[in-house]
């Protein structure tokens, strides 16, 4: 699926990330990004739906990535393990879209003006998930990304523990994952 | 959010400590031993058993249920991870029912056509399919939990292998202290009972090991 060098270097990285070098770990889902933004946004071309769909399916591609590593064997070549998490990914977008084509106009002129409203910027369906789970996985999730704290600074502005900060930030990933799965079957 | 803060994110949740591999073993060792302690809690050994062991009839049961146990645990973990074929252990599971045919072929030829009814209904066929699944409930559930972990295309066949080894695993024990050894029982009932096992892990499977 993809240039044998790029997937062998894609490998090196996972299999530095997983022994706990999150730089590598860093670099590898940078690396792997375009290639996913590129397969979905041909996927929602093929399929006739909007861009904005794409990066939504690359989120989550992400997430399941995130969730799934160890379920990669590393004396395996990584493309196909990557290929098939795409594409199960991509199903779910499709579900979510069969079934988006089934509600009412007037939901749908609903949508429209709101999205008029919204100045054109497209809604990411993690957002909105991340608005419903829990208040303090919210804040932790939000003051680790927008701020860029690390798990430390989290950890004293919360007066948590650092081990609980990581626990509370791996329950609102899955969460997040769930929430994406939910709403496409 | 934008992708780059979502990448921030997870690169902060660190690795799982124990691969899937290990955790998969770890989840059938336990259940082999759950389904052991409850095979001597409940039922036990059968008392002949050093005379049975050197008949033939005995000694198949585990030929057939051993392999079968082996090579669904073999696809249940090869499926559980993404982008992998069954392989090999497809062959080992699909010697099983050619192993079982050709004993029941023989079984026919040996014994006369009079008492196959008898060797088919054998002593106690209910107590062979509740037992099976019985035992093969502890493996399964945990099998079905550690499959969590993984990522399988195709969640409903998954769970199902690893109900056909959770029954594989119950029935080698059954298999200790049933008194039913001809290959005609063993074709008629184990396998209804590993196959109810079946059907309960394509259930397990669809429910809990979608992502």
């Amino acid at each position: 699926m993809w240039d044998q060098g790029l997937e062998q270097e894609w490998a090196d990285l996972m299999r530095m990330a997983l022994a706990g070098d999150s730089a590598a770990y860093r670099q590898f889902l940078l690396c792997v990004t375009p290639h996913l933004r590129a397969m979905a946004r041909s996927r929602c071309r093929t399929l006739g739906a909007p861009d904005s769909e794409t990066e939504d399916i690359v989120q989550e591609v992400l997430l399941a990535i995130h969730l799934k590593r160890g379920s990669w064997d590393s004396s395996r070549p990584i493309g196909p393990w990557i290929g098939a998490i795409v594409r199960n990914k991509i199903i779910d977008a499709l579900r979510r879209r069969g079934r988006r084509t089934n509600v009412p106009i007037e939901d749908v002129m609903d949508t429209l003006a709101a999205e008029e409203q919204a100045g054109g910027l497209a809604q990411m369906d993690i957002d909105s998930h991340l608005a419903t789970l829990k208040r303090r996985q919210q804040d932790i999730v939000r003051s680790i990304s927008i701020d860029g704290d690390s798990i430390r600074e989290t950890a004293n502005r919360f007066e948590m523990t650092e081990g609980a900060v990581r626990v509370a930030l791996h329950r609102a990933l899955k969460s997040l994952a769930q929430l994406c799965r939910i709403q496409s079957t | 959010m934008r992708t780059e803060d979502l990448i921030d994110r997870l690169v902060l949740d660190p690795p799982p400590r124990f691969g899937f591999g290990t955790v998969f073993m770890a989840a059938t060792l336990l259940g082999i031993l759950v389904a052991g302690g409850i095979f001597l809690a409940v039922i036990g050994v059968r008392p002949d058993i050093g005379r049975a062991a050197e008949s033939l009839r005995f000694l198949f049961k585990f030929a057939a249920t051993m392999p079968l146990a082996l090579g669904a645990l073999g696809v249940a973990l090869r499926l559980s991870r993404p982008g992998m074929a069954a392989g090999g252990w497809r062959l080992v599971l699909g010697a099983v029912p050619v192993l079982l045919a050709t004993a029941v072929a023989l079984e026919l030829h040996q014994v006369p056509a009079s008492l196959w009814q008898s060797r088919l209904v054998g002593a106690n066929a209910g107590f062979c399919l509740s037992l099976i699944p019985l035992m093969a409930f502890g493996p399964l559930a945990l099998l079905i939990t550690v499959m969590r972990r993984g990522a399988p295309e195709r969640p409903a066949l998954a769970g199902g292998f690893a109900g056909l080894a959770a029954g594989g695993i119950a029935a080698t024990f059954y298999a200790l202290h049933c008194p039913d050894d001809s290959p005609l029982f063993v074709a008629a009932w184990y396998s209804a009972a590993i196959l109810v096992m079946g059907v309960a892990g394509c259930l397990a499977g669809h429910r809990f090991l979608r992502w």
